[in-house]
């Protein structure tokens, strides 16, 4: 009988820092509700408990940037709003994420005008976009799952480099 | 009397020549008046006894292109007691685009003018704090211009910078 079978029949596995630590983090990712239009709204319907955003450890939505793994940005972004936009992005902690939900954070959707930003990944490092007019809940859930997948790649030491808190640069 | 005659009947007393264009289409009342008189004619509407339009609805726009008298502001004003509405006019000239302010009249119209000089740049005389509403402070041009085009111009308006 090796080690590792005698260990599973006393209650403990054996394991990676990297593997834990990541599958720690997949599964409690904390969503920052940048809800700017009506996107938020279905934001919302998948938090609720028909389609239950907690089954997969995102239900936390906190309205504090400084406690937030993953922005969900769901709304048209004006370029006036971008600035503020950068701003909450600017505060959260690293290790972080950003989902660009529906077609007007994605590209600017049908909003083809003078005053909105064609896209927020001119400003954001996005990592999953999300299609829909707004997305359906199970397609924001799905988005939630690709961060999770993409999350699950990652190495404790991808991250230790990384500064807490950038500075705001604004001219605002 | 029908209340539409007996406004129309004491603008024009009260007014004359200043009453430019009277238009009553789809029983909508629009009276034209010469951008000068606005003041005293708004403080005649919302003060006379009969009249009593005392609510301001709306203050916007149009920006003709190429008349002469290029913009023409419009007033939406209510009568609570006589539940009337009525449409105010004054065109002006574009050089440069000025009016007096009514919102010291009807302080609801102050963010309204506001918007009417972000989006025209129609400057309202006297006016408490004409700021744009919509657009960040510091951008140059007036969206609802017609000479401005739909996708706006390019490094007009400030982005953060790329991560």
């Amino acid at each position: 009988m090796g080690l590792e079978a005698k260990l599973q029949q006393d209650g403990f596995i054996t394991t990676t820092l990297d593997a834990i630590i990541s599958w720690a983090r997949k599964s409690s990712v904390w969503p920052m509700p940048m809800g700017i239009s009506c996107c938020a709204i279905e934001m919302i319907a998948a938090a609720d408990p028909k389609y239950d955003l907690a089954r997969f450890g995102s239900e936390v939505m906190r309205f504090t940037p400084r406690q937030c793994d993953l922005m969900i940005v769901a709304g048209t972004v004006t370029y006036k709003m971008a600035q503020v936009v950068r701003r909450i992005y600017d505060q959260m902690p690293e290790p972080k994420w950003v989902i660009a939900m529906g077609a007007c954070t994605s590209s600017g959707g049908m909003y083809r005008s003078y005053s909105v930003v064609q896209g927020i990944d001119q400003f954001l490092p996005v990592d999953v976009y999300t299609a829909g007019c707004p997305p359906r809940p199970e397609n924001l859930i799905n988005a939630v799952m690709t961060i999770q997948q993409k999350i699950s790649k990652t190495k404790a030491r991808d991250f230790q480099d990384k500064p807490i808190i950038e500075p705001v640069t604004s001219n605002n | 009397m029908e209340f539409k005659e007996l406004v129309v009947e004491k603008l024009k007393k009260n007014f004359g020549e200043s009453v430019k264009e009277v238009s009553d289409f789809r029983n909508d009342l629009s009276v034209t008046i010469d951008s000068n008189k606005i003041i005293d004619v708004a403080k005649f509407l919302k003060e006379d006894s009969e009249l009593e339009f005392v609510m301001c609805k709306d203050v916007t726009a149009i920006d003709w292109a190429t008349r002469k008298n290029r913009f023409t502001v419009v007033y939406h004003v209510y009568s609570y007691k006589n539940n009337f509405t009525l449409r105010l006019k004054s065109n002006i000239t574009e050089d440069p685009p000025r009016i007096d302010t009514v919102s010291s009249i009807w302080p609801s119209a102050n963010w309204y003018e506001r918007e009417t000089f972000d989006m025209y740049g129609i400057t309202f005389n006297n006016h408490p704090d004409l700021r744009r509403m919509y657009m960040p402070e510091g951008f140059q041009y007036h969206p609802l211009r017609k000479e401005f085009p739909v996708l706006g111009i390019p490094g007009s308006l400030p982005l953060p910078e790329k991560i």
